[in-house]
């Protein structure tokens, strides 16, 4: 039988050294401001090789803020994240090489069919001919359960299958770390649920790294090995941990009241 | 990138692959690996991957693409437990390559859903859509706080007063360029200073409503088509028409009036500029100001202008119309708004044209 998860990531990543809870991602001390808005302040967490770890937190928390630092888009205003030892804001080609990043709207080329969005990278970053790539795209799209869309335009599916589509072109370099927008938002429970198994599988098919924001209660806990909760009156990090035990045991009111669907 | 090289060798009848089979690496053998499975029908293909130290989802597609290709039994050999539950999951996921009448099939479904309407129903919602401004318009009194006026305010800047710099030197370098053209053949016929009556009746009524009307489609027709598609993509429209706010109403006709209000003023300084262009050349030539001035009002009068004026607001509210159109009929995607901007510059000056003509004519027939 396969090895799966961690140990299954550790050995068979791509990535020369990986070893099993090996860190792939380190967020030391940083803070993200606008001006003379603060978004977080010192917020550090370590995020390891093979585990699904999610980003959550009320509106306006600095989710996305986060994972815009983790991937390269934006320089935190003071800090350091690196991506296999690499530093994302010095080193950032080094680090786009080892991720895939799916964007909360999905972020397709209108202008491509889906398989030609797929294709890109590969015509691009490979010397594959024309019948590989097409192979190979055909099979990620497969992989997402989109095998019969392959040459509708981005325009032509619906948001569930844009997002699964979004995460097949994340896919397409088998990067070890992938990291997903809202993958949930605005998606009908069953084609979320059918997102939040696709992840699972990937995870246990490829042993990537996921790190994924959302704040769709459902998905948390059907996907997260471990989570990070920001809050934005605290400015901050408020809980780190596995979700069942912070739903359980957390003493922190917005924590509880976020896990048991209370108010405040 | 670089990436760990792969190779592949034939061994005692075996297809043995070494290196990382990852989908940076696997380019160098695919052809090789194609050409090796097809020379084999009928026999059984021995794959070895022991000496491949990591498969990915790529190099697990090469493998499947072999055994495909092969069309018999395939032996996969040395892989280990994780590459070889990746190759069985993928062959499960991934469906059986389609027939090439099935891939024409697909193409062809895929082409028809990617056409867009045809031209008997592209006239019916040009026709449609002039249909619903004018109601829009005739019951406009009953809906006038559907508009805003700074939306007019900022529509009419956009279209108007940015436009005054391009107007101007545009204006300008026509008159002198007409003028220089003009005084060469003329002056052999010692007629040159009868240049001033030429391009004055010409701008008048001819060049200066066109080319203001052509600037018109190029700046704000397409950033009309452009907003609104963007509107449209968006779904603001659809969100105006369920508050039961119609769009024409707010949107088209705020714009066709601030075309229209700024066309008069955008054309007399195309007029005016293109004069004083033209009296540099002349001057340059010889002819004193008065001179010249003298020839203008001995030609162009008043009709000749206000023609000129009349002209550019048909022009103007054609070209407005046109480019809102094209906005609100705009498709899905970030494709459709260029689309709809091409569509509105070329639809504005064609009309602008086609319009120009029938002027020509009615003028014509009137004795204008």
């Amino acid at each position: 039988m396969a090895e799966t998860g961690l140990a299954a990531a550790a050995h068979n990543d791509g990535v020369p050294g990986s070893v099993p809870g090996e860190i792939v991602i380190r967020v030391d001390d940083v803070t993200q401001e606008f001006g003379s808005r603060t978004i977080f302040r010192n917020v550090s967490v370590d995020i390891h090789a093979g585990e699904v770890f999610v980003v959550l937190g009320g509106s306006g928390c600095g989710k996305s803020t986060l994972l815009k630092q983790m991937i390269g888009l934006l320089p935190p205003t003071q800090g350091r994240i690196s991506v296999y030892g690499h530093d994302v804001v010095e080193d950032t080609d080094a680090v786009r090489s080892k991720i895939g990043v799916m964007f909360q709207s999905g972020a397709l080329f209108g202008s491509m069919n889906l398989l030609e969005n797929i294709m890109l990278a590969l015509a691009v970053f490979t010397d594959l001919p024309l019948a590989a790539r097409t192979e190979i795209a055909r099979g990620k799209l497969a992989m997402v359960g989109l095998a019969d869309a392959a040459l509708r335009l981005p325009a032509e599916i619906s948001g569930g299958m844009a997002k699964r589509a979004a995460i097949a072109r994340a896919l397409v370099l088998d990067p070890p770390i992938l990291f997903l927008d809202e993958p949930s938002a605005g998606l009908d429970p069953i084609t979320s649920a059918g997102l939040d198994k696709l992840i699972l599988d990937l995870r246990d098919t490829l042993g990537a790294t996921f790190v994924v924001v959302t704040h769709e209660l459902q998905s948390i806990l059907a996907i997260s090995d471990r989570c990070i909760m920001l809050d934005r009156d605290a400015q901050g990090m408020i809980a780190l941990g596995k979700p069942k035990e912070l739903r359980a045991h957390s003493t922190e009111p917005v924590v509880r009241a976020f896990f048991n669907r209370e108010t405040l | 990138m670089s990436a760990a090289a792969v190779a592949m060798r034939v061994e005692d009848g075996r297809i043995v692959f070494s290196g990382p089979l990852e989908v940076k690496s696997i380019a160098a053998v695919w052809q090789k690996a194609m050409t090796a499975a097809r020379r084999q029908p009928g026999e059984a293909l021995n794959v070895d991957i022991s000496e491949c130290p990591h498969v990915d989802t790529a190099g697990a597609t090469l493998l499947l693409a072999m055994e495909r290709l092969h069309e018999s039994e395939v032996n996969l050999t040395g892989a280990d437990p994780k590459a070889a539950a990746l190759i069985e999951q993928m062959r499960h996921i991934i469906p059986p390559e389609l027939t090439h009448k099935q891939e024409v099939a697909a193409q062809r479904e895929a082409e028809a859903a990617q056409q867009g309407p045809d031209m008997l129903t592209l006239l019916q919602t040009r026709i449609a859509f002039f249909g619903e401004t004018m109601v829009a318009l005739i019951a406009l009194p009953a809906k006038l706080r559907f508009l805003r006026g700074s939306d007019f305010a900022h529509i009419a800047d956009n279209a108007g007063m940015q436009a005054v710099p391009l107007v101007l030197m545009l204006g300008f370098l026509i008159g002198m360029i007409l003028a220089f053209q003009s005084a060469i053949p003329m002056r052999q016929f010692g007629a040159d200073l009868y240049v001033a009556n030429l391009v004055a009746i010409s701008l008048f009524r001819e060049l200066g409503p066109l080319l203001v009307s052509v600037i018109l489609a190029g700046r704000t027709g397409s950033a009309f088509a452009a907003e609104l598609g963007t509107m449209k993509v968006n779904e603001e429209v659809a969100a105006l028409t369920t508050m039961g706010i119609d769009p024409e109403t707010m949107l088209v006709l705020p714009r066709i009036a601030a075309a229209v209000a700024v066309m008069p003023g955008l054309v007399i300084l195309m007029d005016v500029s293109g004069l004083i262009g033209m009296g540099v050349v002349l001057m340059i030539l010889g002819f004193p100001p008065s001179a010249i001035i003298a020839q203008i009002n001995s030609t162009a009068g008043p009709a000749d202008f206000i023609l000129g004026l009349v002209k550019g607001l048909v022009f103007a509210a054609a070209v407005a119309m046109i480019g809102c159109r094209a906005g609100l009929t705009a498709g899905n995607g970030p494709r459709a708004v260029g689309e709809a901007a091409t569509s509105a510059v070329v639809g504005g000056i064609v009309a602008t044209v086609l319009l120009d003509g029938l002027f020509a004519v009615m003028t014509y027939r009137l004795g204008l």
